[in-house]
């Protein structure tokens, strides 16, 4: 016991001794960075690799990192159970983060929420859910971005490219979020080629990378000559298209590099931006909790939030002169993309005529229909 | 000629160190992997015990990852027992934890003790069918269960969706389809002023009581019989089907309840999100436990305390988030590898000339 003791005193002033030269040398360097760097936490519902979802934010967070006043951590592969509640945790109390981005869409209720109420201090971000005004804990904040009109833009260079006008579409699930990029990307090819048709098959859950291939291979066997898709990463998609010869347009992220003859285009998020955005409101001093940042920091395409991936070799000049034609318009807001008339593949018009529904504009988030032209249910039959 | 006897308690004791040093190995093993990754191998173990048995803190987390464990290892502990392998968990657990969604939702005007029992009957029930069904099949049809079992998880994710996205689906889960909430008086607490939920109480109870039912009773012993030796079951007029369905049945209520936990503790709801991944980390545990109910109870702390340790090493040590899936990977092929090592170690047993 002693001894032990006399051990652990010598053991401590020698690191005391030690910690003290550490400080005399390192003075100059001490006083400059006397300021605390800002801790951002992130965690991803999966692979950061994914060429997808999670690597979109991965690469966000990474670029975040570019200011000198952050210091990013990051999780991945983080389930939505205890799992993510323990991340958040262990990056506020061992890491000591002041803002928490919860990428995954199932991390909010009630994990967010509920280590939120635990940690007032502690600013959290949370992509694409929905806050309840007076029922949510106020430390946070939700960003999102509107991609609609790069799916546009992705379609309308499809609807170039094709030759047949059959294009596919292999989805995760049909609720709205997707049903809005499978109908921009629809009105995207129609803008081009009126009579261009689409076929939809829905896997049934984000990361099924064998049933997309297969899903994909079976939509090839149809004759589409394009394909795309709205899950977890759409790699796999990207893939088929390849190696069956007809081309492709990405999603999430760009997957250029798994198909360097058949990749067109794609809609993918720059998460950097916003990422970025935020780091500086919070070195500024401001916090959602007192409403200096914004609750809801939502972007489009004019705001950066959300970019088309590169040209693939294959895109001829005069389809990029058409397409960077078109992002102009609706940059400047000359062009909608949901104008009516529009009806859906049931017949029912979903956008009466002489309307025009802006792509911020809430009641989209309720969508539940596909346009005239997709082949496909809503029900994910 | 030599005569091979074998001492009771070295046997017993066999049992407790071929699956640790497999576990040993797989440990070595595992920390040259991550000193390929640039990891230094001591610091591995390091941050693992700190994140896991650190602290009070790293404790709770280690706890809250092992309840689970506990009852979903049962799942395949207790019918392995009774010779029939199953790998059926994760299925169990959805089944579970779907069905005390819906119970808890049909009786939300009942006191909450009353929601509580019936989520938990009804999870029990479910997950318990689902392995009685694995198997019924095997007994009844011949068909193996451990492909059954497989198969059938897949049949309960799949149901669980459909479920979810549909007929259970609360319409203002727009973008995450789940079912309505379960009414947050109507959940499952926490232990004290722990971070620990209920099911942690769940896991040590069914743990013990397994083997009580398994040691300390006729029933128990009948088990053991019929999965010892099948035919001796017989020839002593044992009702095969009855025990090895009973047994399936206790230990698929086991990971129903699991789910049921997750559900009532964890989401206050069922979504695609119950299936975690968890009935197939309770297969492990199961099989490093040697099927003993007693031992499940420290695997699964220590395999919790693995896990818990998943995300310090990604933050700490800049290791892949497949880190830990690696390690579970490397532990279950070396503890099937080392079920092919029992009796060939001199020391385990005596030999002595017959007279």
């Amino acid at each position: 016991m002693t001894k032990s003791h006399l051990l652990s005193r010598r053991k401590f002033i020698t690191s005391l001794t030690a910690a003290g030269t550490a400080i005399a040398l390192l003075k100059p360097s001490l006083v400059k960075a006397a300021e605390p760097p800002l801790v951002m936490g992130f965690l991803y519902g999966g692979p950061k690799n994914d060429l997808g979802y999670n690597q979109a934010h991965a690469e966000g967070k990474q670029s975040v990192m570019a200011l000198p006043f952050v210091r990013a951590v990051e999780e991945a592969n983080v389930l939505e159970t205890v799992s993510v509640e323990e991340s958040m945790r262990n990056m506020i109390h061992q890491d000591g983060a002041r803002a928490i981005f919860a990428t995954s869409y199932g991390y909010l209720d009630p994990f967010v929420l509920r280590i939120a109420r635990e940690n007032p201090n502690t600013q959290f971000f949370h992509c694409g859910g929905f806050y309840r005004e007076g029922i949510d804990p106020p430390n946070i904040g939700i960003y999102f971005g509107f991609i609609d009109e790069v799916e546009y833009l992705a379609g309308l260079t499809a609807g170039l490219m094709s030759r047949t006008g059959r294009l596919g579409f292999v989805a995760a699930k049909p609720i709205p979020q997707v049903l809005r990029n499978i109908n921009s990307f629809m009105l995207g090819a129609r803008s081009v080629n009126p009579s261009a048709s689409m076929k939809v098959i829905f896997t049934g859950d984000w990361v099924l990378p064998v049933r997309e291939a297969e899903a994909a291979s079976s939509l090839a066997d149809q004759g589409v000559d394009v394909l795309t898709g709205h899950t977890g990463s759409p790699r796999v998609i990207v893939q088929v298209a390849e190696r069956r010869g007809i081309w492709a347009t990405g999603y999430q992220f760009n997957q250029s590099v798994v198909a360097p003859h058949r990749f067109l285009t794609g809609a993918e998020w720059s998460w950097g931006v916003v990422y970025k955005r935020y780091a500086q409101m919070i070195h500024d001093g401001k916090s959602v909790t007192n409403g200096t940042i914004p609750r809801r920091m939502a972007g489009t395409l004019k705001d950066q939030f959300c970019r088309l991936s590169p040209f693939g070799s294959a895109v001829t000049p005069d389809v990029r002169n058409k397409v960077a034609h078109a992002q102009q318009q609706l940059l400047s807001s000359s062009q909608a993309i949901y104008q009516g008339p529009l009806r859906d593949n049931t017949g029912k018009v979903v956008v009466p005529a002489g309307k025009t529904i802006s792509i911020e504009d809430p009641v989209l988030d309720r969508m539940n229909w596909l346009l005239e032209g997709i082949e496909g249910n809503v029900r994910g039959l | 000629m030599n005569h091979t006897a074998i001492i009771p308690s070295r046997k017993s004791l066999e049992s407790v160190a071929v699956p640790a040093m497999a576990f040993l190995v797989s440990m070595a093993l595992f920390g040259g992997f991550c000193v390929l990754w640039g990891a230094p191998f001591w610091s591995v173990f390091g941050s693992i015990y700190r994140a896991g048995f650190g602290s009070w803190y790293s404790w709770q987390n280690s706890l809250l990852r092992a309840a689970p464990l506990m009852l979903c290892g049962l799942c395949t502990a207790l019918p392995a027992r009774a010779g029939i392998i199953t790998v059926g968990n994760e299925g169990a657990f959805v089944m579970g934890g779907l069905a005390a969604a819906a119970a808890g939702l049909s009786t939300q005007s009942a006191p909450a003790w009353i929601s509580l029992l019936a989520m938990a009957a009804a999870g029990g029930f479910a997950g318990g069918v689902w392995i009685a069904v694995a198997a019924g099949l095997q007994h009844y049809r011949g068909v193996n269960a451990v492909i059954s079992s497989l198969l059938l998880n897949y049949i309960a994710i799949a149901l669980m969706l459909q479920l979810v996205e549909g007929p259970m689906r609360d319409p203002a889960s727009l973008n995450f389809p789940a079912t309505h909430p379960i009414l947050e008086s109507h959940q499952l607490g926490h232990l004290f002023n722990s971070r620990v939920h209920m099911g942690l109480v769940f896991g040590v109870v069914a743990s013990l009581l397994a083997w009580f039912l398994l040691e300390r009773t006729v029933w128990g012993m009948k088990v053991k019989v019929v999965g010892g030796n099948p035919r001796t079951a017989r020839l002593v007029g044992l009702p095969l089907g009855a025990v090895i369905l009973t047994a399936s049945f206790i230990g698929g209520a086991c990971a129903g309840l699991a789910g049921m936990v997750e559900v009532a503790a964890v989401h206050g709801r069922a979504s695609h999100a119950i299936a975690a991944g968890y009935g197939y980390v309770g297969i492990l545990v199961a099989f490093l436990s040697r099927q003993s109910p007693l031992r499940i109870l420290i695997v699964s702390l220590v395999l919790g305390a693995v896990i818990a340790s998943g995300g310090s090493l990604q933050r700490d040590l800049d290791l892949p988030d497949a880190t830990i899936a690696v390690f579970e990977g490397i532990t279950f092929l070396l503890i099937l590898a080392s079920e092919t090592l029992y009796g060939r170690f001199e020391f385990f047993r005596v030999t002595n000339d017959a007279p």
